[in-house]
């Protein structure tokens, strides 16, 4: 502890993190306090910097993409997916319709799952175990068909680059039917219990506030960004995979409020509402789904010397459950990519934060911070360290390092 | 003069242990029921004794910058001013061992001294959470004594109407002796305010054994346990018996108040059986108020932040309990049930 921060004095700083009950992964929050009341904020992220892009540039698209399940436990589809999008874009692979169905069908239901997760999450930070118990316990029928589907709960590997590596065959249908039934008899129940519960309408209206403008100045994505009112969605903005044939609209605070505040309830309000469109999504894609094959090449060799004649980059961009996700890929005619970039929905997402704790409680804090359903494991791609010991890069330094680089480059 | 001593120094162990015992029992079983509400299997009910038997184990670290002395004394004094709660609160229709010695005011403050050595103790660890959490400790305890002090006058005053000599002794509002407990001396419109009391007891409760939604001084997911951060070990241990104390004590306060009728008059036994069936009689009532007052509560809501807790505490808690004493003072000047 500095001398600075043993004042007792008002005001004094709370570091919250790196580890801390409130947040379920590790980033370090420095909260400037006078009594209850958040002064000033300051965070700093890279806590669970893993390397993940060095890995991948040594490996070939085929390893990477089971490299990418691994980003983050929750949204394992949404970086597969993004990053084969990328890979097939450049190689120009033809994904087969059958298999951008069965990526819909995961992907909407990896939403149902995480948003649950958050949901569970949410009733935790705000002291509500019997909401969290129950939130977790009706989140586990969409494991079980996750699994039914992928054969696991978490790492799912299940994206191909070209397509995917299972099919789902007709006998698994009444499985799913029965899955979304139960989820439809239950959004009725979920969304009172969350929305209609008098201590969670007091701790989360009018609390972590994002305004409209803010939202789209700092360029905020997801249910995020939705529940400050910005109509923004992958899915819709810029269609990929079966979505384009999908019938359906973006999920707004003001479907079930009749308002847009843009506070912690509202993104709670968003949320659910995307549960509920999924489960309608994947009945849709149940029905329209055409026969064929899944995979644009079964041969690995065939595809990994495909993958290697390739030459140029890509952005692959999918609607994760907390926002676009984004892979950006270079390759150069190698086994490996030249380039790999992982941009995921929380790193759009966190600087929304600064905003919206100004001013706030302690209290509110933790559900503030989960509120944008922060994932550090997919936000976190740089840690400086220089002699042993955390660093920062600041803006200027950076500056100076790529004008230096431009001197060099034309100097040779 | 001797014997006097040995009874009060043995009786004092006794209780002790008793209040120790039932406390972490009464955890235990809390703990069961909330489970149960949340669709889970909940740890065995002799839980809460394997975390203190853990606890004791561990090593005590004691923080940088904490004030020691102070830093070590909390849980102690929080724990001994819990068990001496017991000694003035009658248990199972028994004449308290201290009751002859200090009255319901008496037992009000020292309900606040477990609260006040956990402010101090939070003060001294020299955390910032800790510090936060004993500001909002004291807060909460401002905002709670106002209806707890409202419902426990109200009860004394109508027993003072209805001519007993020793109204706040906890003894006389139990019936220990006499056998006339307040719902015998109140008319309609005082029942009427008794049972609004007693939802506001009900409601106290949670705030003065800081249970969700008033856990706000230790809220875990804000202050990563607030008040208690820095505590470890065997202060741990004693912090956590005190609160299982408190729990007994709290909840037997309660049944002395408004629910001390005992089972052996009602079914007509005397002697030993008797003693057993007032005693089980009297943990069931307890078991009976911690679900109603501790476990339903905490299961059915999220946590309060800071100023919500003091507006409902000051606001319609207090407006309850005043609206229950108005009804007490209106039975008396109605003569509803018994007036001198």
């Amino acid at each position: 502890m500095t001398s600075e921060n043993k004042s007792k004095k008002a005001p004094y700083t709370i570091p919250i993190g790196p580890t801390h009950p409130a947040l379920k992964e590790p980033i370090l929050f420095t909260f400037r306090i006078n009594g209850e009341v958040v002064e000033e904020v300051d965070f700093a992220p890279g806590k669970a910097h893993r390397g993940i892009e060095w890995m991948g540039m040594r490996r070939n698209p085929v390893q990477i993409v089971h490299l990418t399940d691994r980003i983050c436990g929750i949204c394992g589809v949404s970086h597969t997916f993004a990053f084969a999008r990328a890979i097939e874009q450049i190689v120009g692979i033809d994904v087969p319709d059958r298999a951008h169905y069965i990526r819909t069908i995961l992907a909407e239901f990896e939403r149902i799952q995480s948003h649950l997760l958050w949901a569970g999450v949410a009733a935790h930070e705000l002291g509500f175990d019997t909401l969290f118990n129950l939130a977790w316990r009706v989140r586990e029928e969409s494991m079980d068909l996750i699994e039914l589907l992928t054969g696991n709960r978490v790492n799912y590997a299940i994206v191909q680059v070209g397509g995917v590596r299972r099919d789902i065959e007709e006998e698994k249908f009444a499985r799913i039917k029965e899955g979304l039934r139960y989820y439809e008899s239950l959004i009725d129940k979920l969304l009172k219990l969350f929305l209609h519960d008098k201590t969670i309408n007091m701790r989360c209206r009018d609390c972590g506030l994002l305004t409209y403008d803010a939202a789209l100045k700092l360029c905020t994505v997801g249910p995020t960004t939705r529940a400050s009112g910005v109509r923004a969605d992958v899915r819709l903005d810029s269609p990929y995979a079966a979505y384009g044939e999908l019938n359906f609209d973006y999920v707004m605070p003001d479907l079930y409020t009749g308002e847009t505040r843009g506070d912690v309830y509202d993104r709670i309000v968003v949320r659910l509402l995307e549960v509920a469109q999924s489960v309608d999504l994947i009945r849709q894609c149940m029905k329209q789904m055409p026969e064929g094959e899944t995979l644009w090449e079964t041969k690995m060799p065939k595809l990994l010397a495909a993958c290697k004649k390739a030459e140029g980059e890509a952005v692959g961009r999918v609607e994760a459950p907390r926002g676009e996700c984004l892979h950006y890929v270079r390759m150069n005619k190698s086994d490996s990519p030249y380039m790999w970039k992982v941009k995921a929905s929380t790193y759009s997402n966190q600087l929304s934060w600064l905003e919206m704790l100004k001013g706030e409680q302690i209290a509110d804090i933790p559900i503030i911070v989960a509120s944008i359903d922060p994932c550090m494991s997919c936000t976190d791609r740089v840690a400086v360290v220089r002699d042993g010991k955390p660093d920062i890069y600041s803006k200027e330094y950076l500056h100076r390092l790529s004008v230096e680089k431009t001197r060099r480059l034309m100097n040779d | 003069m001797i014997d006097v001593i040995l009874a009060v120094v043995g009786g004092t162990i006794a209780v002790t242990i008793i209040g120790i015992i039932v406390g972490l029992v009464l955890l235990g079983i809390d703990r069961k029921f909330a489970a149960h509400m949340q669709a889970r299997v909940g740890p065995p009910l002799r839980q809460p004794f394997i975390d203190v038997a853990k606890l004791m184990c561990k090593d005590s670290i004691v923080p940088e910058n904490a004030v020691v002395s102070v830093f070590n004394a909390a849980p102690l004094i929080a724990l001994a001013s819990a068990v001496t709660l017991l000694l003035y609160i009658p248990i199972a229709g028994f004449y308290p061992l201290f009751g002859g010695l200090g009255d319901a005011i008496l037992v009000m403050y020292i309900l606040t001294v477990p609260a006040l050595a956990m402010v101090a103790g939070g003060f001294a660890s020299g955390s910032p959470y800790a510090t936060v959490g004993a500001q909002r400790e004291m807060v909460t305890m401002i905002a709670y004594e106002f209806p707890l002090a409202v419902a426990i006058v109200a009860v004394a005053w109508r027993f003072s109407m209805a001519g007993f000599s020793d109204p706040f002794s906890l003894a006389t509002m139990a019936g220990v002796g006499s056998g006339v407990v307040v719902w015998d001396i109140v008319g309609p419109l005082g029942i009427i305010g008794c049972l609004i009391l007693l939802l506001v007891l009900a409601w106290v409760t949670p705030a003065e054994l800081s249970r969700v939604p008033c856990d706000t001084p230790e809220a875990e997911t804000e202050l990563c346990g607030g008040l208690v951060a820095e505590y470890s070990g065997r202060n741990l241990a004693l912090f956590y018996l005190a609160g299982g104390v408190k729990t007994f004590a709290m909840t037997a306060l309660g049944v002395a108040i408004f629910l001390p009728w005992n089972i052996s008059w009602f079914i007509g036994i005397t002697g030993w059986t008797a003693l057993i069936a007032d005693v089980v009689f009297f943990l069931l009532k307890v078991i009976v108020v911690m679900f109603f007052s501790v476990s339903l509560i905490r299961v059915s809501m999220a946590r309060f932040r800071i100023n919500h807790l003091v507006s409902l505490y000051w606001g319609y808690i207090a407006i309850a309990a005043l609206v229950g004493l108005m009804m007490i003072i209106l039975d008396v000047f109605m003569k509803g049930g018994v007036v001198l």
